[in-house]
């Protein structure tokens, strides 16, 4: 019984990690070899492909423009969220309820149905193309998403927190600084994350809303591919790139993400 | 928690309200603006009342990405959510074995989607991937971009592949939950394994798997670039779920009055859907 239990979990991590093998397989290929033969592992290992990303600015620039919004959309959500967040954990006030789900359909609704729009938008007030607008246009979900993790580790904080310290005599914006931000570290640490992880993954909005200055990497990806004939290794190693940052991410906040999971009711 | 009363919280909402007032309104009322009018650009407009709408209730293709969207929907949340939990359940506890299944398992969910969609494409071409090499070495006549049947169970397997470990992570976070009190407590009764599942774990588990629905519902009604990547949508229109459908007939075709019709339609059904669970879960927190 206690070896059958390792059995599931191993199975379904092996299941997951194939795929991303086998990206990484084809990015150490030469294209000859991905297209003439088939192989299990790279016969003749070649880092070609990642030397022609680094190298080439059309290809790294990508993935400055994507980390680049991503950083300021997950700034934007977060600083906006906080008040937000202790308003809804808080206080009653007119319309909050309705307010609330208002915010959450937000998340609910389809980036194909806004693509549209979203372009002419941002072109009519002179914004397209641009890192700013991409990371707006993510507030559209990632704001509802960071105001209903915050407001559940908001709400975990008991409320006399809040009445000691204004009995010591801070003020509302001492307190909330000084105070309170350090007790919700952790459910900052998440709400950072999930914001980093949905606008990184996007990539309807952000190809629709750039075409030069601000590409991502993900579009950079799909023009490639439809452009220069089938370059599958070079595919294969931008993509393998593309994995690393959210690694790292995760690697950080392991320990967050079932705690904020469960407390955030993400 | 008891809340006070005070207006002035409106005053910590305003920034996120103006953000997502930005965002959303002034795009949905271009929707909307489109969805009951005829244009030629050049910012002329004609009147065109419900015509659009009764264009894409009657039209068979909405019928038809619609009912596509209903079966995924379905199908994945059939698998993903048994499979989540069942994987959820034999996770360790502790030790070190708890950082590497997470960090592992949170891996697919990182991934930007459109590289998910190529990683597949790679994964499962008949000749040069593992899986359509293997399957074909098997016997199996297996092609995903000539065979309808092939396609779907290859958009599945993705989606299977990509969310499933959402739906293990919440379950997880449900469990961990639980105190070591109520295991006990079992095992001095003398419960069945089957009985601890249904009368402590799954219980405890009702409002992350409540979430884990919602989301799932939400997300894979949404889907786009991964099928799109992937299949293209084909092959002919077996994997053109209702956004890809959208996009094509927005984008591709420019007919902007159906189009926003469409979208009014497919977002009005999203919204339906999520209130009617937005309602339940709010219920379920009343009563506890």
């Amino acid at each position: 019984m206690k070896k059958a239990k390792w059995l599931v979990p191993t199975i379904y991590i092996i299941f997951l990690m194939l795929p991303i093998y086998w990206l990484l397989n084809m990015s150490f290929k030469t294209t000859t070899e991905i297209i003439n033969t088939y192989t299990l592992w790279p016969q003749e290992f070649t880092l070609d492909n990642y030397k022609t990303i680094f190298t080439d600015s059309t290809w790294y620039t990508g993935y400055l423009n994507s980390i680049y919004y991503v950083v300021m959309n997950t700034v934007i959500s977060v600083a906006a969220a906080l008040p937000a967040a202790y308003a809804f954990s808080r206080y009653k006030f007119l319309g909050d309820k309705h307010l609330f789900f208002w915010l959450l359909t937000n998340r609910m609704a389809p980036p194909a149905v806004f693509a549209l729009p979203f372009f002419q938008f941002y072109s009519s007030v002179n914004l397209f193309d641009t890192h700013v607008a991409v990371a707006l246009s993510h507030c559209l979900f990632n704001i509802p998403l960071a105001v209903w993790i915050l407001e559940g580790f908001m709400s975990a904080v008991p409320k006399e927190l809040d009445e000691t310290a204004y009995v010591d005599g801070y003020s509302f914006w001492r307190f909330f600084f000084k105070i309170f931000i350090p007790t919700i570290t952790a459910g900052i640490g998440i709400t950072m994350f999930f914001c980093f992880m949905f606008s990184w993954v996007e990539l309807l909005l952000a190809k629709t809303l750039t075409a030069v200055a601000a590409k991502p990497i993900a579009a950079t990806m799909t023009r490639t591919a439809s452009t220069s004939g089938y370059e599958l290794g070079l595919l294969a190693a931008a993509g393998s790139l593309t994995i690393i940052p959210g690694a790292i991410v995760i690697y950080f906040v392991r320990n967050y993400i079932a705690k904020g999971f469960a407390l955030g009711r993400v | 928690m008891n809340k006070t009363i005070n207006q002035k919280a409106w005053f910590f909402v305003i920034p996120v309200f103006v953000l997502v007032a930005f965002n959303a309104i002034i795009p949905l009322m271009t929707v909307v603006n489109y969805a009951f009018q005829e244009t030629f650009g050049n910012n002329v407009f004609m009147w065109e009342g419900t015509r659009w709408f009764k264009q894409i209730m009657l039209s068979e293709r909405f019928h038809a990405s619609l009912g596509r969207q209903f079966l995924f929907t379905f199908i994945i949340l059939f698998i993903q959510i048994p499979l989540g939990i069942g994987i959820a359940l034999t996770m360790p506890k502790e030790g070190i074995g708890v950082p590497i299944c997470l960090v592992l398992m949170s891996m697919p969910l990182l991934i930007p989607w459109n590289v998910v969609g190529a990683m597949w494409n790679i994964f499962a071409l008949p000749d040069i991937g593992f899986l359509g090499h293997s399957l074909n070495a098997l016997g199996f006549d297996y092609n995903f971009t000539q065979q309808i049947g092939d396609a779907w169970f290859t958009t599945i397997l993705m989606d299977v592949w990509h969310w499933t470990s959402l739906v293990v992570l919440l379950s997880y976070a449900g469990l961990q939950s639980i105190q070591p009190a109520y295991y006990q407590a079992a095992e001095i009764d003398g419960a069945s394994r089957w009985a601890v599942f249904t009368k402590i774990e799954l219980p405890k588990m009702k409002k992350v798997l409540t979430i884990a629905i919602l989301l799932r519902f939400m997300d894979s009604f949404m889907i786009y670039t991964e099928p799109f990547v992937l299949t293209g949508g084909g092959p002919g229109n077996a994997t053109a779920f209702l956004s890809i459908d959208l996009v094509k007939m927005a984008l591709g075709q420019f007919d902007l009055g159906p189009a926003a019709a469409m979208s009014l339609i497919y977002f009005f059904i999203v919204l339906l859907v999520c209130w009617v669970f937005y309602t339940l879960m709010m219920r379920n927190e009343g009563n506890q």
